[in-house]
């Protein structure tokens, strides 16, 4: 019997298709961001209020990934420049998105037309943090509705996440969610993180996040030639 | 469930560096699993049974050694392991701590014939 030392990591098959795809986005200007949030956070939602503010100026390209149907996909089709629906239900990974998924994807899409793509995550706070896929930010949705406890119960999403969108704000008066410790609890886990304040439903704080959003896409362009 | 990629990627990983080492046989597999990662290693080992069927890699067991959770604190620099949530360190108080363990995922050694 022989020991051999290995020490490797399991998930950089998924890493390097993700830097793959990242190098595709880059090459055609291409502006990624991957939304993970739970199921009925409002994803779809903040899709759709975000292509339409910036449709005048941005080409948007949607990759819908769900475990089953195509509803999300008709409903974004009509706002966006173009749409692939990856539907997980048969795959190995049914529950999140993985790069090569996103690979996949990306062969259907127009690159040349699109400025900002969008990637809607399976509804889920677990498994999507495990997987990269080659977006240029990772956005996080939490809604009132869901309770203020969900970075403390999912620690790792939030952690890596580039922005938290608190949705479902108009709720506020409704529910018992504590946005103060939401926000100590989030900043304790990641300190860089943007934080935005939203409603779907009335577009209360959408202009704030879309024009962040349009910010990372200018800062991008400037440092992709 | 999301175990099944990664169990094809244990498999290639273990058939390759047998190779390498000119293995006929791998008896176990040593792998390193972060507390906080959502793998379960109850999945890992229902897909490598189905996985390693007619290789050099069937049969072979695998050991699971868990990474422990760690937290570093950003205002005082105390590493510690939380035993539940809220994450808040254990010599200051703070709120403010980084994830530096726990994540890990992958193949630490391997026994081979």
């Amino acid at each position: 019997m022989k020991k051999i030392e290995i020490v490797q990591n399991i998930l950089q098959a998924n890493e390097s298709i993700a830097g793959q795809n990242k190098r595709l986005l880059d090459k055609h200007k291409v502006f990624a961001i991957n939304i993970m949030s739970s199921a009925g956070a409002g994803k779809t939602s903040l899709i759709l209020q975000t292509i339409a503010r910036l449709k005048d100026k941005l080409n948007t390209g949607v990759i819908e990934g769900d475990v089953a149907s195509t509803l999300d996909a008709e409903k974004v089709k009509d706002e966006a420049t173009a749409v692939v629906q990856v539907t997980t239900r048969y795959m190995p990974e049914n529950c999140t998105l993985i790069a090569n998924n996103v690979s996949y994807a990306l062969k259907n899409l127009p690159l040349e037309d699109i400025d900002l793509l969008i990637i809607e995550n399976v509804g889920n706070l677990i498994c999507p943090s495990e997987f990269v896929l080659g977006e240029h930010r990772r956005v996080v949705i939490s809604s009132l509705p869901e309770g203020d406890d969900k970075p403390i119960k999912y620690p790792m999403i939030f952690a890596d996440a580039d922005a938290v969108v608190i949705n479902k704000i108009d709720f506020l008066p409704y529910v018992d969610f504590d946005i103060a410790s939401f926000q100590k609890t989030l900043r304790g886990l990641n300190p860089e993180v943007k934080i935005f304040q939203v409603s779907c439903k009335t577009g209360e704080g959408i202009e704030e996040w879309c024009s962040w959003l349009r910010g990372e896409i200018k800062a991008s362009r400037s440092l992709v030639k | 469930m999301h175990e099944f990629g990664v169990t094809e990627n244990i498999v290639t990983i273990a058939l390759d560096k047998a190779r390498e080492a000119q293995a006929s046989k791998i008896v176990k597999i040593n792998l390193v699993i972060g507390e906080l990662s959502g793998f379960v290693p109850e999945c890992i080992k229902f897909y490598f049974d189905f996985l390693s069927k007619d290789s050099i890699t069937e049969g072979a067991s695998l050991n699971f050694e868990v990474a422990p959770a760690k937290f570093r604190c950003r205002d005082c620099s105390a590493v510690f392991n939380p035993q539940s949530a809220p994450w808040v360190c254990p010599q200051c108080q703070s709120q403010s701590v980084e994830i530096t363990g726990g994540r890990e995922l992958y193949v630490k050694s391997m026994e081979v014939e």
